[in-house]
């Protein structure tokens, strides 16, 4: 007889739900998506979940298990506490579709808000040289596999849902164009009063949760409020740009989105249940 | 561009229509917005999971940075090479004229490859490239191309279709109309009409048990051309990728980068011997180091910049061939553990070079595999990862023969001919990409609106509704399980005519079971009945590919055959294999490939 284990995976959807209980046979190696797959394959061939890679680096099967937010993929079962069940539930701060499946499009409509990159001019030769110390920070802001962990974590886009916060997430990408060697855009303006920063209180909730281990507060978010508190808040700043006619970079504006007007604030995500 | 219309269902309108949103797709879908298109992107998953984040070690260009005497004719012959000469050249070229614009294209939106010292892009060794020509981010390659394109197309005005399965296509036989196809979360049944259509679905490793695929690759744009009458073509060749996973069971068949080997990774059976030397074909004697002395030499010079007399080591060769050596080490008893040999980087690189240059596999091992590859060595075999076949396409337009319906990326044929060179496919999808949606701007622009066929919608509707309606039936997921064994077991890195023969009556026993399949509840996000919609494509696709490889009597890249293990110089050197809807069934017929031009054969011959 072969080992078992025990889950509890929320079944439901917006009409409510409850978790219920299974039993799965484990093998070597065996993630929490293999016994959802499990489940789903021999006795639950509705239960919904999404997944793609299966290698953590898609961000597709993000769930609350044991009450964390985590990938399934990228989570062993051996790695969890023993004798106990496996609670499986959908990440908390995005509307349930179905099972473990939640709308996280206010993440995509967020994305469409903040101004794309533009370049400089390319050099002489044809190419844009960069030196790789120049960019070591922002490529680890690249490895976001846009799993949304942070953004559900995240108690000010989970209290905060009509102000508009951007979260962690567009936190980081902001702060990649920020401190992009070839941009010219100058966001910060944006990143102040539209994706509004200073909500963040630098708790770290965000950075705890990245299955890429990107250090979201410390590398990103507290340098990113630290140039915004600079270009808007200090004084001798503020009298040398006078002298100098102003900072270098264009002020960005929100781009179009045909959802409705310019930057047009969208939905919040609204939590369903508690 | 939404529109109420004749049908019943939630209709949208749109010039261009892509089907699928990873590299090829959403390239596609670049180019037609640019040219001031209403375009449609439509996706199975969220926008930005596509399979092509799971690309890893690089995209192949010949920017020269690294070796400057690299050029677009030496990656042109390193690719056709590669493919044994099977390539539709004039794809080939084109890929290889045009890639390097396409890698520079993602630097103004927003890509940070790696640099080399003076600031330029950093391009590495991979198998069968000539010169380090893979620009790459780490082994996280395309990652920064699906985002870098994402960020940059939600910007250019198209309409993205999240979680939007396609389950036909509409034509009236000859021309493209449109597609019929259901949200995944309700459901609910949507129609899109289109002037011109472009399928960016990628591969089919889902078909089999040891896969590197996600759950999307199911073959859809193939079967879904097939359905409307175009040729699909070379299905025989299916790609092993050397380098999977192969313990634990949960990760068997996972990816393993082969920039692992790009940064000086060896292969070593269960004796530690070197098992490449012992595997070098007489097409790659000359260019590859007899010695692990002469090996070693090329790894340290080629990586440094200098220009190195030594050969290319064998760790580096196709990966058809890499792939078969593994397959013959195990089946000789001399494997690992858990049957597949051992790839070491730990006594090869420092701990901090393996965790700056290859950090998701140092991740991935690690976290599912209990392995710390700065220490100990990797234990790795074949998995399915790639098709070179797919949909016939026309090589200057991607168009099919079904007009206004083009293909581009993994599932059309003819660039990477009877075997893909690794990091050719994100340039694949780049270039095609790019193509497919210029000619599909082109072609809406040419065209008007056609009407939509009421019967031909009910029908596609019908259909999908039925496995709702029976009574009992199979259930999809676990005849799926069935189709992957019986693919691996018959169809797979070895083939027999026996074993193909045996293989077609098992998918004829599958397909007879998969139309009587039956699925429970409702449709708000049913994922037995998604299995049950993609496993007709799969069957589609697995039965081409055991149909061409039966027809191909000899072994030649992707395609390896017991019965006639040589690549045969006359006749199967001159043809490729498709494969055509008839009344009759499945048609496979031969077609010539068609001799290139005499300044592209001298490009060829040079050395």
């Amino acid at each position: 007889m072969s080992a078992t284990a025990e889950l509890r995976v929320y079944r439901g959807d917006q009409s409510g739900g409850e978790l219920k209980p299974y039993t799965v046979e484990t093998y070597p190696g065996m993630v929490v998506l293999d016994a959802i797959h499990d489940i789903q394959a021999k006795q639950e061939p509705t239960l919904a979940v999404r997944w793609n890679c299966k290698a953590g680096r898609c961000g597709s099967c993000s769930a609350e298990i044991n009450g964390k937010p985590r990938l399934m993929c990228m989570t062993r079962m051996s790695h969890l506490e023993e004798g106990q069940p496996v609670t499986v539930v959908p990440m908390r701060s995005f509307p349930i579709v179905k099972d473990l499946v939640t709308d996280v499009s206010f993440n995509f409509e967020m994305a469409k808000k903040i101004p794309p990159f533009k370049p400089r001019p390319r050099d002489a030769d044809g190419t844009w040289r960069m030196q790789q110390k120049d960019i070591d920070r922002i490529q680890e802001f690249r490895k976001c596999i846009e799993c949304f962990l942070c953004q559900d974590v995240c108690h000010v886009v989970r209290d905060h849902q009509k102000t508009n916060f951007a979260g962690p997430r567009f936190l980081i990408h902001l702060a990649t164009l920020d401190m992009h060697p070839l941009d010219t855009l100058d966001r910060r303006a944006l990143v102040k009063d539209e994706f509004k920063i200073g909500y963040c209180n630098i708790t770290k909730c965000c950075t705890e949760v990245c299955p890429e281990s990107i250090h979201i507060t410390d590398n990103g978010i507290i340098p990113l409020k630290e140039r915004v508190a600079d270009d808007f808040f200090d004084p001798v700043r503020w009298a040398l740009d006078k002298v100098a006619g102003g900072p270098k970079k264009e002020k960005a504006r929100l781009p179009l989105v045909s959802s409705g007007e310019p930057g047009s604030a969208p939905a919040g995500p609204k939590p369903t249940r508690e | 561009m939404s529109s109420v219309s004749e049908t019943k269902f939630e209709t949208h309108e749109h010039d261009v229509l892509v089907i699928g949103a990873g590299g090829a797709g959403l390239r596609a879908a670049i180019e037609a917005s640019a040219h001031g298109l209403s375009v449609g992107l439509v996706c199975k998953s969220l926008l930005g999971k596509a399979h092509t984040v799971m690309a890893e070690g690089g995209v192949a260009a010949a920017l020269g940075y690294v070796e400057p005497k690299d050029n677009w004719k030496v990656h042109f012959r390193d690719t056709m090479k590669g493919g044994r000469y099977l390539n539709q050249w004039r794809m080939a070229q084109l890929h290889a004229m045009e890639a390097p614009d396409r890698v520079k294209e993602l630097e103004e939106w927003g890509a940070l490859f790696d640099r080399t010292a003076d600031g330029r892009i950093l391009q590495r060794n991979f198998g069968g490239h000539k010169y380090p020509r893979l620009a790459h981010v780490g082994d996280r390659t395309g990652l920064e191309m699906i985002r870098t394109l994402q960020q940059h197309g939600i910007h250019c005005g198209m309409k993205v279709y999240m979680e939007c399965t396609v389950s036909r296509l509409l034509t009236d036989g000859h021309r493209i109309r449109g597609a019929f196809g259901y949200w995944r979360d309700s459901g609910r049944f949507v129609v899109f009409r289109a002037k011109a259509v472009v399928l960016a679905t990628g591969g089919i490793g889902r078909c089999f048990r040891i896969n590197s695929n996600s759950w999307e690759c199911t073959g859809d744009g193939q079967a879904l051309a097939y359905l409307a009458g175009a040729e699909l073509m070379d299905m025989e060749f299916m790609q092993f990728h050397p380098t999977g996973m192969v313990w634990p069971p949960s990760v068997r068949g996972t990816l393993i980068t082969e920039g692992v080997r790009g940064e000086g990774g060896t292969l070593r059976n269960k004796d530690a011997k070197r098992i490449m030397f012992g595997y070098i074909p007489d097409l790659y004697a000359n260019e590859t180091a007899s010695t692990e002395e002469e090996a070693d030499q090329w790894l340290r010079e080629s990586t440094s910049g200098s220009a190195s007399k030594a050969r290319r080591t064998p760790d580096l060769l196709p990966r058809d061939i890499v792939a078969r050596a593994i397959h013959t080490e195990v089946k000789s008893g001399r494997g690992s553990p858990h049957g597949g040999v051992f790839l070491d980087i730990h006594s090869r690189r420092s701990a901090e070079d393996i965790k700056r240059k290859l950090p998701a596999m140092y991740h991935q091992f690690k976290e599912l595999g209990d392995v710390d590859i700065t220490k100990e060595s990797m234990e790795v075999g074949p998995t399915a990862h790639y098709t070179m076949g797919g949909i016939r396409v026309d090589p200057e337009t991607q168009e099919s023969r079904i007009k206004g319906l083009f293909a581009a990326g993994e599932c059309a044929a003819g660039m990477h001919g009877a075997n893909r060179l690794g990091g050719n496919s994100l340039s694949d999808l780049l270039v095609f990409g790019r193509i497919a949606g210029l000619h599909a701007a082109k072609a809406a622009k040419a065209s008007e609106v056609m009407s939509l066929d009421a019967g031909e919608i009910e029908h596609a509707e019908r259909e999908v509704l039925a496995p709702f309606e029976r009574a009992e039936g199979p259930n999809p997921f676990l005849l799926h399980e069935d189709l992957k064994d019986k693919m691996q077991a018959l169809v797979g890195i070895i083939r027999t005519e026996d074993d193909l023969k045996q293989g077609l009556a098992e998918l004829d026993r599958l397909g007879a079971a998969s139309a009587r399949v039956k699925v429970d509840g409702n449709r708000h996000f049913n994922a037995s009945w998604h299995q049950a919609i993609d496993m007709r494509n799969m069957l589609i696709v697995s039965e081409a590919m055991a149909r061409a490889a039966l027809t191909r009597k000899e072994s030649r890249g992707g395609h390896a055959r017991e019965d006639f293990p040589e690549m045969d110089k006359g006749h199967f050197s001159k043809v490729n294999v498709t494969l055509r809807k008839a009344a009759a069934g499945m048609q496979v017929e031969e077609v010539p490939l068609g001799d290139p031009p005499a300044e592209i054969r001298q490009i060829l011959e040079e050395s």
